[in-house]
């Protein structure tokens, strides 16, 4: 009995270890990403905007590993130089949808009355609105660009958060060791500060993270559909849209920008899937 | 279970004006001058009082809630008034493009069925071998790629180098159905797959499978007797639930391939500015969008004895 014990301990510790492993392994993984992104005009082989119609919609060879597009511009640079304003603008949507749903969710818990039931239709109206329909048509009507885009998206995007920073604040509320700090005189900023947002933050921080590649592709694909970044500026979705037209002739021009999006998407997902199975034990096993 | 109906219809009363309020004033308000791109649209330049006629016979020159109850009594019945470029009537416009949207999200949503539960189910079944690690494998490819980069890979390989289907839109409704379901259905499929397995796993960690196992009841009559129905719930409020992003999704892959329903209508809308019917198009969508979810929970309440009529908020 007592060696069974002992073996599952010690496995558990593995697997722990395991887990961190691969936690450190993604983090890894999304640095070099953004760290790519941080340094891309500094990395391509080639001025990304540069013309050179001799050279227009070469294969890949070794000089430009990813082709050239319809004008000559070398796919290589223009992906890396994509990835800028691809992953930073994602970052920036999830990071104000975050901390904007976060804010209005905890507010709501801890106030109640009006503030909540009005705040909480309202966020109840948006979940009843197809996301991508209204994005779509927001997008639309304040005039394409990369801020429009994002505005777009966290119009939609919020309520979500709110959601889960309300009904966890909730439970916080209510704990015996919140009436513990209130009782021994706590302001209400520090109560929100020092104890409501730290026990909160881990599910909120799992959700972001899991957010950000879904977000990543609607703003792709806004940007595809020309309400997003607009060319000539390099950015994955409207890169694709357009090599679209191409695809029978110079199909690399769409290749390489959807690749990009799909191991940058993939590489997201895969450290918010890690995050959350490290951070909730009663998840690993699924 | 019919007042119960009739409750959750009032209930959406509220909703729909929220959702038809909220889609009018974001064009009116982020809209600036419908009149001014209209002309603009056109490439003439016109005098002010050009303009000011136009905005009159528009109703553009009235107060906010004046334009914003006509417009809703207009829709409500069925005259959401013309469009700005082809100065076609903008609902019948609508409803003659609902149908292609429709065909096309009920074929996705079969296939993602058809590919998903089966997939889920085994995948749960054989947790941790190496056919639930491929399962998942490609359920994670799925969901990592943008439906229209879904779209062209497809086009590539299915059109241009196997010359199977045709790119667009042709006479024959099958053929050109095909690329443009699948392209919805692999990622839906991918995201479901995930969580019919989840589902799936849920119930069989529960005591009632271990209390039948223990009596001597085979596996496949556990799965498909009792689990299934038990998970067959979260799988229906999932996919009801899955419509919503269907429906913005058709807007990309309709414009992709061609398919002239109402998502790449809005699409040419937007690039052209024409108002009356992108709210027509939101506001829409959003009906029906709600309309999917109250069928949903009734189609819910109906199947689980459990839940008791009325006794959930909305």
């Amino acid at each position: 009995m007592i060696e069974e014990k002992q073996i599952t301990v010690r496995k558990q510790k593995i697997r722990r270890n395991h887990m961190k492993a691969k936690l450190i392994f993604f983090v890894v993984l999304t640095m070099l990403l953004i760290l790519t992104a941080l340094f891309a005009r500094a990395v391509c082989p080639y001025d990304p905007y540069e013309q050179n119609l001799l050279i227009a919609q070469k294969p890949p060879c070794p000089e430009h590993l990813f082709g050239t597009d319809r004008y000559g511009r070398d796919m290589l640079s223009r992906v890396l130089v994509g990835s800028t304003t691809s992953i930073f603008s994602t970052l920036l949507l999830v990071a104000i949808i975050t901390i904007l749903g976060t804010g209005i969710g905890i507010a709501c818990a801890w106030k109640g009355g009006i503030i909540d039931t009005v705040l909480m239709r309202i966020s109840d109206l948006f979940l009843a609105f197809p996301g991508l329909v209204f994005a779509l048509a927001v997008a639309g009507v304040l005039g394409g660009g990369v801020h429009n885009a994002i505005i777009a998206l966290a119009v939609i995007g919020w309520p979500k958060f709110a959601r889960l920073a309300r009904g966890l604040t909730l439970t916080q509320k209510n704990a015996p060791y919140m009436m513990a700090a209130k009782l021994s005189g706590s302001s209400t900023p520090k109560l929100l500060l020092k104890h409501v947002l730290p026990n909160i933050a881990g599910p909120v921080l799992v959700t972001s993270v899991l957010d950000i590649g879904t977000m990543m592709m609607e703003l792709a694909g806004l940007s595809f559909l020309g309400l997003g970044v607009k060319p000539p500026m390099a950015e994955w979705g409207s890169m694709i849209n357009e090599g679209r037209n191409m695809l029978q002739t110079a199909p690399w021009m769409v290749l390489a920008p959807g690749a990009a999006i799909f191991v940058t998407v993939m590489i997201f997902n895969l450290l918010g899937d890690t995050l959350r199975d490290y951070m909730d034990p009663k998840q690993r096993n699924k | 279970m019919g007042k119960y109906i009739v409750k959750r219809l009032f209930q959406l009363i509220p909703i729909l004006i929220g959702i038809t309020f909220l889609s009018f004033a974001m064009m009116r308000l982020a809209g600036g001058d419908a009149v001014t791109y209209m002309y603009e649209n056109a490439g003439v330049a016109v005098s002010q009082e050009i303009i000011d006629q136009a905005k009159a016979e528009y109703g553009l020159d009235q107060p906010f809630l004046v334009q914003y109850v006509k417009w809703f009594a207009g829709m409500v019945t069925g005259d959401m008034g013309t469009s700005y470029v082809s100065h076609r009537d903008v609902y019948e416009t609508f409803i003659s493009k609902l149908p292609a949207t429709i065909l096309l999200t009920v074929t996705s949503v079969l296939l993602t069925v058809l590919i998903a539960v089966p997939l889920g189910i085994l995948s749960a079944i054989k947790q941790n071998k190496w056919t639930d690690y491929l399962i998942r494998f490609l359920s994670f490819i799925g969901n990592s790629m943008p439906n229209f980069f879904a779209a062209l890979v497809l086009i590539y390989f299915l059109s241009i180098k196997m010359n199977l289907l045709p790119v667009i839109t042709n006479d024959n409704v099958a053929q050109s159905l095909v690329l443009p379901t699948l392209t919805l259905a692999i990622s839906m499929a991918a995201k479901y797959t995930r969580q019919v397995r989840a589902a799936v796993l849920e119930e069989l960690g529960k005591e009632y499978v271990t209390g039948a196992r223990a009596r001597g009841i085979k596996g496949r009559v556990i799965i498909w007797k009792s689990v299934m129905k038990a998970s067959m719930l979260t799988i229906i409020t999932l996919l009801a639930l899955s419509i919503g992003s269907l429906l913005g999704g058709t807007t990309i892959v309709e414009t992709i391939f061609m398919w002239d329903g109402v998502g790449k209508m809005a699409v040419d809308a937007i690039t052209m500015r024409d108002y009356p019917i992108i709210q027509a198009y939101v506001a829409w969508m959003a009906v029906i969008y709600v309309l999917v979810n109250l069928v949903t929970d009734l189609i819910y309440h109906y199947l689980d004895p459990r839940v008791r009529l009325g006794g959930e908020g909305t």
